[in-house]
């Protein structure tokens, strides 16, 4: 079930992280994984110590944040595998036609290092920030491309409500299937053919749910007086205090340290 | 017959977020009754109703229809599920079909039916929801609420269901809407004798229809008995949320100001008639 | 009406709406009108209830208040403000503020304060006072409690609590709600009726309910009967509900309380000519010699 997907929901706990100003915590997402991408080997050990302190400091359990990771094990495997058994260079091990060669070790080792530094920075972002803040947060932050004519603040609004409705839609989603099935309808036998045409009964129905709840919501805003982003105040302005400075600081020492290690090898 | 036996569901078992919805439910649904199942929202109702046609599987426990364990592996559970035939809350936001007509015909056509059995059964079930021809072929969602409601449970007839479970088949409806469709079940139960399981948060309507009614609390079943026996205890069944029917209230006040009226009165009629008769006034008539 | 009086919050002069049917191929098939020549006025602070069976045009009606419906003929007045004037139209949604029917489809926020917050915002108020009017909202209906929770995790009566809420945090003068109760259980449906109750008595907001619960609008000053797109019957409860038959002929209920009295005052049980409305109504005109009272018999048969 999509609901047992742990990986990056918001967990509620009051921690610094937790209360720094969402655009500092999506900038930074962005500068470590950039990070990852530019540094190597001891970059990562210094990628690591950077994000063990922030989850630290973040009192998110950090086995909370590992059992999310149970949901991409799977593709994790997949890549580290393709990797290990197809690239070519100096054999290290062979056997029947498979052979793994050390370039092929030395790129799936990285590979994992890399996914699961990526995944981990970036859920812990998700997991200290509610997803209202984050789309504030991202709105805010990709203002100025308003001057080339994207709807900056219509994006964040329809973001924040595909957050709200999709809960709802999940249940529905549910709800319809369990009712289709109680008419006899099989969602799992058959072709692929079969298969899709089986599933006829499930989305137009719930198409036809999300509009009439697209519809209701139109209605509702408007009645609340919704026109837009113009005029519009906000019940929680971001607003940067001296604690979002310094983290801004912190992260670019972070990055200057990570490209630093990571020539120091080679 | 269908027999809940110590049936316990627990949805998200072994995760922080595990929550007991039904709790060692021990029950006997016999053919042909008319059976209103009551409770507070979140008291296991809708787990309980799942059940009842194999959509769920039980954390423990078992359910047997016609003396078969509908979980055994060689049982077909395609074929409980025209059995036993479950009407969800809301069932008009299910039909998907261009028109009235083949929606009806999904649930049969699914049975592996051929086309005049199918067609029969189709016929039939929108009949006995008092859809008249002119709709047949019209889109279902051309329809007005209360129609559209009856195309849907007209949907689940036509798999010719032994038991039929209606899940709140009134929410939302206005009184003549509400009154045709539970007069319409009535007429059907009476008609042919199918089993009806009818869960309801209106008292009245409850009170009005069924022979048996159980209470469901916390998981658990409360109190399973006739439904005089049942509203005696409003008190209880206040205390839960739930309430009794307006006129066990009017018969209680009265009997408390010292008037022998029968406190078992449900209806207008009956209510009437035993006032007049407390009165000594029995054969002044209007 | 006569002059020095207070302006009616409410107003509309010969209102008709009209929609065109049309087929699958998109030619006309016919004109429904589904408001019909009405006219009706609401003073300010009144508790008016709308009833009506599905399709008798009380929602149309209920949305020309808020100028979300615009009249085909006729014209409707909000504070004395014409909802077809454009410059009036922001004016008029926040002083005539709706809450719709379905718990769900009405909340945008993933908070529920700043769900309540989003009027003001949409209004442009100042952050400050943005907290204040969401503070005050939660607490008339009780909600403050929940404020930091996921509407997701609330019940329906909690919901439409919230969705009041919103509406209130825009100051309005009046509020619509357009059959709030219709998919909620019985201690939900209580759980709002004392909601808007409250806001009525203590706040003196004027309350236009539409409902099809009859039980729900024993408690307003006025009961408008819709039927076919026209006010079929205005008038106090009592009166409305004095008229048994034309009620039933309308499908709608009527109290077992009030059809008892009835059917006892018919056959010359009950002498008085005054429609009952509750128990104690119905023990009162009874007039039972017994003098026992017991605690309990307050207990009247509605919320």
């Amino acid at each position: 079930m999509l609901r047992n997907i742990t990986l990056g929901q918001y967990y509620p706990v009051d921690s610094i992280i937790h209360r720094l100003d969402p655009r500092v915590k999506l900038v930074a997402t962005l500068l470590f994984i950039i990070s990852l991408f530019v540094g190597r080997y001891t970059g990562y050990i210094v990628a690591t110590l950077f994000l063990l302190t922030v989850i630290k400091l973040s009192k998110v359990p950090l086995r909370f944040i590992v059992r999310g990771m149970k949901a991409i094990v799977f593709i994790m495997l997949f890549a580290v595998v393709f990797n290990l058994f197809l690239t070519p260079g100096e054999v290290a091990v062979s056997f029947w036609v498979l052979s793994i060669t050390w370039e092929g070790i030395r790129l799936a080792a990285m590979l994992a290092i890399r996914l699961i530094l990526l995944l981990m920075g970036s859920s812990v972002m998700t997991l200290t920030t509610t997803p209202g803040n984050l789309t504030d947060g991202l709105e805010k932050l990709m203002r100025p491309l308003r001057v080339i004519r994207i709807p900056v603040h219509e994006v964040a609004m329809m973001m924040s409500i595909a957050l709200r409705f999709i809960p709802i839609l999940m249940e529905e989603t549910d709800k319809i299937m369990k009712a289709q099935i109680a008419r006899g309808a099989d969602f799992e036998s058959g072709n692929l053919i079969k298969k899709a045409k089986s599933l006829v009964p499930l989305l137009v129905p719930l198409f036809i749910s999300a509009f009439r709840r697209a519809n209701d919501l139109a209605m509702a805003m408007e009645a609340r007086c919704y026109q837009g982003g113009e005029h519009r105040t906000k019940m929680k302005p971001l607003i940067y205090r001296w604690q979002d400075g310094v983290a801004y600081l912190l992260v670019l020492a972070y990055f200057a340290a990570c490209i630093v290690a990571g020539r120091l090898l080679f | 017959m269908l027999i809940v036996d110590h049936l316990t569901h627990i949805y998200e078992k072994n995760t922080a977020m595990a929550q007991t919805a039904i709790h060692d439910i021990n029950l006997v649904i016999p053919e042909g009754q008319f059976i209103g199942l009551i409770g507070h929202t979140g008291s296991g109702k809708s787990t309980l109703i799942q059940h009842l046609n194999g959509l769920l599987k039980p954390t423990s426990g078992s359910v047997f229809f016609h003396g078969a364990d509908i979980h055994d592996d060689d049982f077909d559970r395609k074929q409980l599920r025209s059995k036993v035939g479950l009407v969800f809350q809301y069932p008009e936001h299910q039909l998907f079909e261009v028109d009235v007509w083949s929606d009806v015909c999904f649930g049969p056509r699914n049975l592996g039916l051929d086309k005049l059995n199918v067609e029969l059964r189709a016929y039939h079930a929108l009949k006995q929801v008092g859809i008249s021809d002119e709709h047949f072929y019209q889109s279902p969602f051309d329809l007005s609420g209360g129609e559209k409601r009856r195309v849907a449970i007209a949907g689940v007839l036509a798999m010719a269901p032994e038991v039929l479970i209606l899940d709140e088949p009134t929410a939302g409806l206005d009184p003549g809407g509400r009154d045709e469709i539970l007069g319409q079940i009535a007429a059907l139960q009476a008609e042919t004798g199918i089993t009806v399981v009818l869960v309801s948060h209106s008292m009245d309507d409850i009170a009005k229809h069924v022979e048996r009614i159980i209470v469901m609390r916390g998981g658990k079943i409360a109190d399973d008995d006739v439904p005089t026996a049942i509203f005696m205890k409003f008190a209880e069944l206040e205390e839960m949320g739930l309430g009794a029917p307006q006129m066990t209230y009017i018969m209680d006040a009265l009997r408390l100001r010292g008037l022998a009226v029968d406190p078992a009165a449900l209806t207008v009629t009956a209510a009437y008639n035993s006032i007049m008769k407390a009165l000594g006034m029995e054969n002044h008539h209007a | 009406m006569a002059m020095g009086c207070v302006v009616d919050i409410i107003k509309t002069k010969d209102l008709v709406y009209e929609y065109i049917r049309r087929d699958e191929e998109g030619n006309v098939e016919g004109i429904t009108r589904a408001v019909d020549e009405v006219d009706v006025a609401v003073r300010p602070g009144e508790f008016i209830a709308i009833v009506g069976h599905n399709g008798s045009g009380k929602s149309t009606l209920a949305k020309h208040i808020n100028a979300i419906c615009y009249p085909t003929e006729g014209s409707v007045f909000v504070d004395g403000k014409d909802t077809a004037d454009e410059k009036h139209l922001w004016e008029i949604r926040r002083m005539a503020g709706m809450v719709f029917q379905n718990p769900d489809n009405q909340i945008i926020g993933q908070v529920v304060e700043e769900d309540v917050g989003f009027g003001p915002e949409n209004m442009g108020i100042p952050t400050a006072q943005i907290w204040e009017r969401v503070d005050e909202s939660l607490s008339a209906v009780g909600m403050t409690a929940h404020r930091k929770k996921s509407p997701n995790r609330l019940s329906g009566g909690q919901k439409q609590r919230v969705s009041i809420a919103g509406v209130l945090a825009m100051r309005p003068k009046c509020i619509i709600l357009d059959e709030p109760t219709a998919m909620l259980d019985p201690s939900g449906r209580k759980e709002v009726i004392r909601a808007v109750r409250a806001l009525n008595d203590v706040e003196k907001i004027t309350i236009v309910l539409i409902t099809h619960y009859m039980d729900e609008a024993i408690f307003a000053d006025r009961i408008f009967v819709m039927d076919k797109g026209r006010i079929a019957m205005t008038g106090t409860p009592r009166q409305i509900f004095h008229r048994v038959e034309e009620l039933k002929q309308l499908r709608l209920d009527v109290p077992y309380v009030t059809l008892l009295a009835h059917k006892l005052r018919k056959s010359g049980v009950i002498k008085s000519d005054t429609t009952v409305l509750s128990i104690e109504e119905l023990l009162d005109s009874l007039d039972i010699a017994l003098p026992v009272k017991h605690e309990s018999v307050g207990k009247s048969v509605n919320c």
